[in-house]
This record gives C-alpha cells, structure tokens and sequence, in this order.
C-alpha cells in the first residue's frame, strides 16, 4: 500500500512537471507570436506521425535512457552524476576508435565495442568515485572537471587519429560493420535511425532494476544512499559501494554514448558535449529514480527532440523550442520540493479526499491510513 | 621568446578578464551559501544580451553602444539569476540541479530569441572594444609592455571590481554579513541578518558579474554570439574552486588558466608554438583543479554552509 501511494505521489508530481514546462513553453511561444496549440500538434505529429518517425523516436530516446539510468543509479547511492557528458563521450571515443581500427565480422566487432564504451565509461565514472571515497572530493565537482577533461581529450585525440576526409572537426565515417545499425531494422521502421541500441538499453533497465530491488548489491547501494553512517555501522563497506556505483552508472552513460556515436550518428563531431549527458539528469529526475520511469521518460524526451525539427519546418517556430521546453521541467523537477512539502495539503483538495470528506466519518479513518 | 611572452601576453589577459569577473561572481554566491554552477549559463545570457543590444544601438550610438550592451548584459544577467536564487532560497531545491537548469534554459532560450529575433542563430557585432596603450605607464621597463600596452577598457573596469568586491567583501558590515549566511547562516540569522535577503542579493550580484563577463568575451575577444560559451563558466567555477574562495586567489587562478587556454588557442598559427600539445593545455586546469581539491581535502577553503538550503527551524 505504502509503495503504492509512493509511486502515484511520484506520478503525480512529474505529471506536474511536465505540464508546467510544457506551459512554460507555450507561454514562450505565445510571446514570440505562434500559435501554442498548432505548434504542438506539429511538434507530436513530428515524432510520432509515421513509422520511421516513431523509430526516430525510440532511437533519439536510446542515449536519454542511457545517460537517464546512470543519474538515476548514482542518485540511489546518494551520489550526484552530472558527468554523463563526458562518460558518453570517452564512451563514444573508445566505440569509434575501434570501430575505425579493426575490421572484424560484424558480430564479433559490435560485440567488442559496446564492451569498450562500457568499461571507458566505467573508468571516466569510477575515478570521481575514488576521488570521493578516498579524498571526500565531492562528486559534483569531479564529474563536472571530468566532462571537460573528456571533452578537450576528444577535441585533440579525433582529428590527430581519426580525421575525416572533409572536415577537421569530424571523425571518419565509421564502416557498416561497426554500426549498431542493422538492415532488418533500419527497413522494418523504413530508413530510420534506429539501431540495436534500444534492445541494449531496454535489457539495461532490465538489469539495474534487478540489481536495485533483487539483490544484495542493490540492498547496500540503497543503504549507502539512504544514510552513510548507519550502512557503515552495519557492516557495509562504504567506501567500495561508492566506487562501484559511480564505476556502474559510467559504464551506463559509455553505452550511452556507443549508442549515440555508433548508432545513432556514424561519426564524432568534435567541441561538442552531448546535451544527452545533461537531459540525462531530466530524464532521472522525471522517471522519479526508477528504471522504469527512467525509460519512459525518455521516450517522452526523444519524442520532444524528434518532432521539433518536424514542428519548426510547418511553423515559423525554432526547433530549440524543445531543449526550453525540457529544461523548464528540470527546473520545475528541482522546485518540486515545494509540492512535495505542501503535498497532503493539496491533497485535501483534491475531489477524492474532497468526497472522502463529505462521506460522513470518512475523513479521519482514509487520512490516517495513506500517511 | 621574450618577444612571444610580449606578443601573448594582452591575449591572455583578454582571456582572462571574463573568467576573472565570472569567477568573482561564483565568488559571491557561493561565499552566501548558495552553489552556482549556473555560471555557463548566465554568462551565454550575458553574451546573448550584449550582443543583441549592441548589435541594435551601435547604428545609433557608435561611441557607447558597447557600453550600453555591457550593462544591458549586467542587467539581464541578474534579472536571471533570480531564477536560481528562487529556487535555491524560496524554495529549498537542490542547487546543484536548479544550476543545471540555469544553464540548460540558458543555452536554450538564447539560440531560440537569437533565432527568432534575427533569422539564424547567430548574433554578430560590427565594432568591438578597441584596444590602446596607456600613457607614461606603458613606458615601464618590462611591466609597462606586458601590463599597459594593448589593453582594453573592460579589463581596468574588471580589475576595479575585483578591488572593490574585496573591499565589500571584508571590510564592510555587508561583506561579514554575506560571509556569515555562507558558513553558519544560523548564527547570522540569530545576529539580526536575514539570510533569505542576503542569498538573493548574492546570486543576483553573481549573475551580474557573469553576464558582464560573458558581455566581455563577445566585445573583446569573439565578437559574437553563436550559441555556446564553450565551457568558459565551468572553467570560471574551477578556478574559483582553485583558487579557494578567494578573490586574489581567483585572480591567480584566473590568470593562470588563461594564460595556459591562450598559449592552446594561438599555438597553430604561432610557429615557435606548433609542438606544443594543446590536450595538455586544455586539460590542465581541471586536471590541476581536481588534484587541489585532493591535496586540501583535509583542510578545505570551502564555505561551511555551502549547498544547503537554510531552514530557520533547523537546529
């Protein structure tokens, strides 16, 4: 009964998140002389109005669940993971450089590559989490430093190695075999971008929502998370769960990543961090935590991300319409504290617990039972 | 290569002077109390801002339109900046994630007024700041090249703020004040200080010194907007975190990344830098960040009162 109220109050308050960054947008819309209504018809008609759409989509949401996992992840722990940017992008690099490198059959090269985005991730992940349980570097800080150590590693590194033929500020084009685009796929959903990553990232939500509820890891992650002298009282090692935890959610965001870099698109741009890493703390904060919600709020992104090029084609509204849209939700997310704290008050007025009221005796025996 | 030190040296105090103000900003808000990793964010809304206005008055007004775009940026910048000062100090929400909301709205709004305002995304200015040499005092043997030749205006502007700030900062009733709320906001409040009052006034001060430091870069060094400020406020947060809250320390700080993005930035077109390998450079200080913040984990700078929002029943 209690999770049960938990995960309503949960829904309830992304809901409003949600709603209000969509209001936010609208009002923006309205300043700037469009019509609200006809712009979001346009902006999900964009993302959802045929099947390669759809599969845009989903492949625009495969590095969102990614980098939406990782935060969600670290959050459990009680650690803070704004360096999804720059686990996706060493990530990324480690996928596109042996991508370019080795010419292996397909399946054995996709094989070793997502491996090599998992384990550069965990490693640009694990060493924030050494820094805090060793030194007590706080997290956000060292992730923060590492993004952009990340980030000028991947300015310099793929023009001097993996130039490609036009442009300095590209990588080559990666070869067929080492995309986790797929042929059946791409025609099954006609000519989309989806690839094998959504499988990857769906299994992913799978096993972290396994780890986090089944296990004895998950158990003591959790713990840490909820209150670190206490899990250190009971015998849990603190320090190595921090570790690991920062080390998992880095491997999430350098699946991410392989998804995105070898997915999604064929080559690296450089001088960008991929706004993925941060939406990625949207897409948590949405999903409330949970895997599950993780996901689903991802794909609400991705289709936000989608149709907004679809939606400023019709309109003469810009695509960066969405990016206003998301990032008023994380704003909203964050101030969500003040719902939460006024929450059994609006509580009362809402019509349940109005006709609860009303219903004579009702009130005090429903009251005290939810809280 | 005296010659090249004389050369970069007005390059990387140009550099620097954005990232000295912004940090000085950060300076502010985090001695409050209140994390500002918004930095980025309000300093592309300061670089938004000056370029537009300036872009608009500089028909009409050659001669001030910078200086108009410089305060319009200030102002903006603060106006701004009361978003994360509502979230973090009305309504006791993470400040870690309301900045990170600071900048995401930042880097999205802009792009989408620069798009609506002027058809791309990005906004160009005809003149910037011109640079002179002062009198007399560039006449100094050594110092006189390397500190009075060559400079612009907003770098003397820059550097009287940072005086100023230190002088508000310690030597005045505000100052110890604003100091306060930032280490033990209950004895503060206990004193007859209203923490909530002096929170505001320090990210509105925070976002004011960004927006003019983002308003900095585009007269000085870019010339325009184009959507990004490349990592120059998280560059500005980590200098203010090496240089350990303190405004000289930030200025050290400052001046010391600068110099090392500058020598990064001009290394392919000056000959005698072509070998130098600009991944060191570039990641050298946050890697020198990082290593600080392990070496002075047992003796940390930090504000005691830092990220925690203040409830008056607290105990």
């Amino acid at each position: 009964m209690k999770t049960r109220v938990r995960v309503k109050k949960d829904f309830t308050m992304s809901l409003f998140a949600v709603l209000l960054g969509m209001l936010a947008g609208a009002l923006l819309m309205l300043v700037t002389g469009s019509n609200p209504i006809e712009n979001f018809y346009y902006l999900f008609r964009g993302g959802l109005m045929n099947i390669e759409r759809i599969g845009n989509t989903l492949a625009t949401a495969t590095p969102l669940i990614f980098a939406g996992l990782s935060v969600a992840f670290a959050f459990k722990t009680g650690l803070f993971n704004i360096g999804g940017a720059g686990q996706m992008l060493i990530g990324g690099l480690c996928a596109t450089a042996i991508g370019l490198t080795f010419s292996w059959p397909k399946p054995i090269l996709l094989t070793v590559i997502v491996l090599a985005s998992l384990f550069g991730g965990a490693l640009w992940g694990a060493l924030p989490g050494v820094l805090k349980a060793r030194f007590n570097v706080h997290e956000v800080v060292s992730t923060i430093m590492m993004n952009w150590i990340a980030y000028w590693s991947v300015f310099y590194i793929v023009p001097q190695y993996f130039k490609g033929p036009f442009l300095e500020t590209e990588s080559q084009r990666i070869p067929e075999a080492a995309s986790l685009k797929i042929p059946w796929l791409t025609s099954l959903f006609s000519g989309s971008y989806i690839n094998l990553g959504i499988f990857l990232a769906v299994v992913c939500v799978v096993i972290i929502s396994i780890i986090l509820e089944r296990t004895t890891l998950g158990y003591e992650l959790k713990a840490v998370g909820y209150n670190r002298d206490a899990a250190s009282a009971a015998g849990i090692n603190v320090n190595r769960n921090i570790v690991l935890s920062m080390a998992i959610a880095g491997a999430l965001a350098g699946l991410g990543g392989a998804t995105f870099y070898v997915g999604f698109a064929s080559n690296m741009q450089i001088g960008v961090l991929p706004s993925q890493g941060f939406d990625g703390i949207a897409v948590a904060l949405l999903g409330a935590n949970s895997p599950w919600g993780a996901l689903a709020a991802a794909i609400f992104f991705g289709l936000l991300h989608t149709g907004k090029g679809f939606m400023s084609a019709m309109t003469v509204t810009p695509p960066e319409i969405s990016d206003t849209i998301i990032a008023t939700i994380i704003y909203f997310a964050a101030t969500s504290v003040l719902i939460e704290r006024n929450w059994n008050r609006i509580k009362q007025y809402s019509p349940v617990a109005l006709y609860k009221k009303v219903r004579p005796g009702g009130v005090d025996s429903t009251a005290g039972g939810e809280q | 290569m005296e010659d090249l030190i004389y050369r970069l040296f007005p390059y990387a105090i140009a550099f620097t002077i954005p990232l000295l103000i912004t940090s000085l900003g950060g300076l502010f808000s985090e001695r409050s109390g209140v994390i500002n990793i918004g930095l980025e964010g309000l300093m592309l809304m300061g670089m938004f801002v000056g370029a537009y206005t300036i872009s608009q008055t500089e028909m009409h007004y050659p001669g001030t339109a910078v200086w108009i775009g410089l305060l319009a940026a200030m102002v903006f910048g603060a106006i701004f900046a009361l978003l994360h000062a509502f979230a973090c100090v009305t309504l006791n929400a993470n400040q870690v994630i309301s900045g990170i909301a600071i900048n995401m709205i930042a880097s999205a709004i802009t792009v989408y007024l620069a798009r609506f305002l002027t058809g791309s995304g990005n906004v160009q200015i005809i003149r910037g700041l011109s640079r002179y040499t002062i009198p007399y005092l560039s006449e100094i043997p050594v110092l006189g090249r390397l500190f009075f030749t060559q400079t612009y205006a907003t770098t003397w502007f820059v550097l009287f703020i940072l005086a100023a700030s230190t002088f508000l900062l310690y030597k005045t009733r505000f100052g110890l004040r604003l100091r306060a709320c930032g280490e033990h906001p209950h004895a503060a409040d206990s004193a007859g200080v209203n923490v909530y009052l002096m929170r505001y006034a320090a990210v509105c001060i925070s976002g004011a010194c960004a927006g003019l430091g983002g308003a900095t870069f585009i007269v000085t060094l870019s010339g325009e907007f184009n959507g990004t400020a490349a990592g120059l406020g998280f560059l500005a947060l980590a200098a203010l975190i090496f240089g350990q809250w303190k405004p000289w320390g930030i200025l050290g700080a400052t001046f010391f990344f600068g110099f090392a993005s500058t020598i990064a930035n001009v290394s392919q077109v000056v000959p005698e830098l072509s070998q130098v390998p600009g991944i060191y450079l570039k990641t050298f200080p946050y890697v020198i960040t990082l290593i600080a913040l392990v070496l002075s984990s047992k003796s940390s700078q930090a504000p005691k009162a830092i990220g925690e929002p203040y409830d008056k029943g607290k105990r």
